[in-house]
């Protein structure tokens, strides 16, 4: 029996543990200094709405671990010490591991803007900063946000849920454009503006001022204009959470380096999720993937390794999905924000501008590459089968019906969406009869 | 859009208080002619007569009084009767002297052969009572006073009263009857204008209340449930929980100190149906009110979702003409009261015999009804919940669904999702079913055979103990009340037998699920949190397995709040459905279970 130490109670970690015991009886400890139970990250923001209590963030009941034996210890770990197999705590404790596991995730993204220490001045990753958030966001009228991302637009819809105003400083043309089609970015864009966000697009943060008491007071944007507000929220991304390794002999550069085992330089030390640089590159996906699946399934491949079945991390398809306010996106495989040349594209918005869909392909192969779909509900085992399959883009026009997920009585669109397809690329023929 | 809500929720506040306020408002006449016209049986009348007198022509100035007073009438009539006709012991000594061996029953007729009404109650007592002692032979005088006495203990307890005094059930009726009809004052001489300032009020102002959420986007707005004193078991739940328990508790046990209210609806009950209302007219007409209303707060709600929409349209429909205007014009027309979508054994009263000889009474819409309220027990449910799941039934056609989601909607939230109130859940549920059944077993047996002693118990207090605790305590006092403290779906998740029923074939032949999408799963609880049936929706969905679960009554709503489209209602091929966890992720990866 080996003791197996993980560091981290997110989802990789976390996955990680559950998958182990599945396999093993190996003695497993999960350290985190965050909180004593594993909640889902991904809801923070409805314990903030009201929407959850932090109890029903929880997926697990509380008697879940110790049924399991997975021995969780609240403490933060400082250093790793791998020539006696060890890690220290802040708690003075040192805890001897044969298998270690990072799962240490993310941490803010801070610029080095002038008044980023602020009071009143966050990002939001952790259950601390939702916290701090809940502090920070008493009596205060008027909000900046700053970075065109998810987190950025989850803040937006938390500090909206409050009635409080919010200013959006996006750097891109419309609300993120640096991952969308401008097409999609601007539906979204024209969404958030409808929930009576202020989004200012093309403009970027240059300072944060406060006051006497050290309290943020107002911001000022690369344009020169100064907004009061009594809170900023920094959202301009995250970066793996390494810091507690420097010294330690492990390898990292932004992230923990690892190889397509998981397995970093030093043997027996693993590392997984956020905090994770892949080595070796993958098409189609970056060396860092910050987001929950990724994590997860980075968990389940490191639980085949180390009990026995040595398991590479081949990540399928890559797929995603979010909310921006009420609008639903889903994505799956690679819809870049710009074509490439040798891409052609087909994109698809119903009247009401809250529904579109966007196809990809390669022009010459005729290859699907992928699809954006916001607001009609796709089935992942049909996008992950097709994508598989090197299915071309005729295939997943005339399959766009079993594909659907929305739920019944749902208004259908796939008949306007084939027919517009086949209006726009009449050179492709329809393969089946398409009801009008 | 506030101020408008303010308004809104102040008139509601107008309303509500002047309906609690009825109680206590009006004084009480009794009249001889009314007495007379209530009981309607000439020596009942005269007992009454003969202690009411005080009574009569009185005012009493409140309902808490003057049902006291009816009590203690009805406590000294019943004392007297007892004194009146008891078989005394000079009564046994003189049967005793006169015996016979083996014993007779002529014995008795001899004793008593005075044609005088205490006398031919007591020959017809004896007869009735102790009809087994014909033949029996003692060895002492000493045995066969014994025997007597105890025949005589029991007339005394059951024979007496129920005969020539006012028994319970009776005492019941007509100290409601009375009150209601003794009734005098504001209500009662202006009826449409209460109704107007208290049920009238309190609609316009839920509507002003509701209605400005259109000016929200659609979409899902859970925004501040946690933070609310209503919705998360604060003050304002435990105050309305309360007020609802209290409501059920007069309602069912005490309808005597709610005519003020009853009163209100007459008008509107003799335009229906012909008749002044009852307890359960007041009851269906305010049910129906609050899932109309509160269904208009459903389709704003939820007016993105084709679904939700379809889903209380239903619910309205069935709860306004089914349960509520078809059963009424039945008895305008002379025909059964019958709600043709209520199912046994939800509807746990439909064998029994009162009703069963209704039905037949009924001629040929009488047997229609009672072939229809069969065919839906084995026909409609296992059939319909095979292509549909029990959906069909408990969240677009019942009456107790239809309210739980309406009004209860808003507390669906506090129903419990830990592992230990879904093994409590099991066990109730299908107990109640297993009583529901046992109950009516032992009612259709006394029903054929005229007797009521089953194995070792009466089916008359069986069926009884049924309609306190499980019909009116469980269904009504703490299936509504508890909206607020345990959420929406507290009766039929730990009560209903039909749901039972219904969940037994939906957990093991019926195309439906909830299918699960992938690996999109995030893991975030909202699906858990607004299951109103308490199941831990999240548990499978994070494992990417379809959700198959007997107590699901698809009501959408998991499907709705979930954030990244993950969940969905389905119905196909049976083959699959319990599909094996499998998240799509990582190539090779097999989950091991």
């Amino acid at each position: 029996m080996k003791h197996i130490v993980i560091i981290g109670n997110g989802i990789s970690g976390i996955t990680a543990a559950r998958h182990i015991r599945k396999q093993s009886s190996h003695k497993i400890t999960v350290i985190s200094s965050e909180t004593d139970y594993f909640y889902s990250r991904t809801a923070l923001m409805y314990i903030y709405m009201g929407h959850m209590k932090f109890e029903n963030t929880k997926p697990y009941e509380d008697w879940f671990w110790k049924k399991n034996k997975i021995e969780l210890l609240r403490d933060h770990v400082v250093s790793v010490l791998p020539s006696s197999k060890s890690v220290a705590l802040a708690s003075g404790q040192t805890i001897r591991y044969d298998i270690l596991i990072l799962a240490t995730g993310s941490k803010s993204n801070l610029f080095g803007w002038p008044g980023q220490e602020l009071k009143g001045v966050q990002g939001l990753y952790s259950y601390p900063d939702l916290m701090a958030m809940e502090e920070n966001t008493k009596k205060v009228k008027h909000a900046v946000l700053v970075g065109g991302g998810l987190i950025g637009v989850e803040m937006a819809e938390m500090l909206r849920s409050r009635n409080i105003q919010v200013t959006f400083l996006v750097r891109e043309a419309e609300f993120w454009n640096n991952v969308l089609p401008l097409q999609e970015a601007s539906l979204i864009s024209r969404h958030l503006r409808k929930h009576h966000v202020d989004l200012k697009v093309n403009t970027e943060l240059q300072k944060i001022e406060g006051d006497a008491e050290g309290r943020v007071k107002c911001i000022v944007t690369s344009a020169g204009e100064t907004i009061d507000c009594q809170f900023v929220g920094l959202t301009v991304g995250v970066s793996p959470n390494i810091e507690f390794l420097k010294g330690s002999g492990i390898e990292t550069n932004r992230g923990v380096l690892v190889n397509e085992f998981l397995e970093t330089n030093i043997a027996d030390i693993y590392a997984i999720g956020d905090c994770v640089e892949r080595t070796y590159t993958l098409p189609g996906r970056r060396n860092i993937e910050q987001v929950w699946y990724t994590g997860r399934m980075m968990g389940e491949v490191v639980a085949q390794t180390v009990c026995g079945n040595k398991t590479r991390y081949e990540p399928g398809p890559w797929f995603n999905s979010a909310k921006f306010f009420d609008i639903e996106y889903q994505t799956y495989g690679q819809v870049a924000p710009t074509r490439h040349p040798d891409e052609e594209e087909f994109y698809w918005e119903h009247s009401s501008g809250k529904k579109a869909m966007h196809l990809v392909w390669n022009k010459t192969s005729k290859q699907f590459l992928g699809i954006n779909t916001f607001g009609i509900r796709l089935r992942h085992e049909c996008f992950d089968a097709w994508l598989r399959a090197n299915r071309n883009i005729h295939f997943i026009v005339d399959h766009l019906e079993e594909a659907n997920f929305d739920p019944e009585f749902f208004a259908r669109h796939e008949s306007e969406i084939i027919q517009d397809f086949y209006q726009q690329f009449p050179q492709y023929k329809p393969r089946k009869i398409v009801k009008a | 859009m506030k101020a408008v809500k303010l308004t809104g929720l102040l008139i509601f506040l107008t309303g509500f208080a002047i309906f609690n306020s009825l109680f206590f408002v009006g004084d009480y006449y009794l009249t001889p002619e009314t007495a007379q016209r209530i009981i309607a049986n000439p020596s009942r009348e005269e007992l009454f007569n003969a202690e009411a007198a005080k009574l009569f022509n009185t005012t009493v100035e409140s309902n808490v009084t003057f049902v006291k007073r009816l009590t203690e009438i009805f406590n000294r009539i019943n004392q007297k009767q007892l004194q009146h006709y008891q078989i005394t012991e000079e009564d046994i000594e003189a049967i005793a002297t006169q015996r016979s061996t083996p014993f007779s029953l002529a014995t008795v007729d001899s004793v008593f052969r005075d044609n005088t009404p205490i006398s031919i109650f007591k020959k017809k007592a004896l007869h009735d009572f102790g009809g087994w002692l014909e033949g029996q032979s003692f060895n002492a005088s000493a045995d066969l006073k014994l025997q007597l006495q105890k025949v005589a203990a029991t007339i005394y307890t059951y024979g007496i009263i129920n005969n020539t005094g006012f028994d319970r059930y009776l005492r019941k009726d007509l100290t409601y009857a009375l009150t209601k009809a003794s009734a005098n004052g504001p209500v009662k001489n202006n009826p449409d204008l209460f109704l107007l300032l208290t049920i009238g009020l309190c609609i316009a102002g839920a509507l002003l209340f509701i209605l400005p959420r259109l000016s929200l986007e659609p979409g899902i707005k859970n925004n501040g449930i946690f933070f609310h004193a209503m919705k998360n078991t604060g003050w304002l739940g435990i105050v309305t929980g309360s007020w609802l328990i209290l409501f059920y508790i007069l309602l069912y046990f005490l309808p005597q100190y709610m005519t003020n209210w009853i009163s209100m609806v007459d008008p509107v009950s003799l335009k229906l149906n012909g008749y002044e209302a009852g307890r359960f007219f007041l009851y269906g007409f305010l049910y129906t009110l609050c899932i109309l209303v509160m269904g208009v707060r459903m389709l704003i709600h939820y007016r993105h979702s084709k679904y939700q929409i379809l889903r209380t349209l239903s619910v309205m429909f069935f709860q306004t003409a089914f349960a509520f205007l078809i059963p009424e014009i039945l008895i305008r027309l002379n025909q059964p009261y019958f709600d043709f979508k209520n199912i046994w054994p939800l509807d746990y009263d439909f064998f029994f015999d009162n009703e069963l000889d209704k039905l037949i009474a009924g001629g040929g819409l009488g047997l229609f009804m009672l072939g229809w309220g069969i065919a839906l027990i084995i026909i409609a449910v296992p059939v319909l919940v095979y292509f549909f799941g029990k959906r069909w039934y408990c969240s677009w056609v019942c009456g107790c669904g239809g309210l739980a989601e309406t009004l209860g909607d808003p507390y669906r939230q506090l129903s419990d999702k830990s592992l230990r109130s879904w093994k409590v859940e099991r066990w109730m549920i299908h107990g109640v079913l297993v009583f529901a059944v046992v109950m009516t077993a032992a009612v259709l047996y006394t029903y054929f055979t005229k007797s009521s002693w089953v194995f070792f118990f009466d089916s008359y207090v069986l069926r009884e103990i049924y309609g306190v605790f499980i019909g009116a305590g469980f269904a009504g006092v703490v299936g509504t009340g508890f909206y607020p403290l345990m959420g929406n779906r507290v009766w039929c998740r730990f009560g209903c037998p039909l749901a039972a029923y219904l969940g037994l074939i939906q957990r093991f032949k019926s195309r439906f699920r909830i299918t699960t999408n992938g690996g999109q799963c995030i893991s975030c609880g909202n699906c858990s949190t607004y299951c109103e049936m308490g199941i831990d929706v999240r548990w499978y969905a994070q494992r990417g397995q379809n959700i198959v679960r007997s107590s699901c009554v698809g009501c959408g709503i998991c499907s709705a709040v979930c954030p990244r489209g993950v969940l969905n209602l389905e119905v196909k091929d049976e083959a699959g459905r319990f599909g094996k966890p499998i998240l799509i992720g990582n190539n090779n990866i097999k989950i091991v279970e």
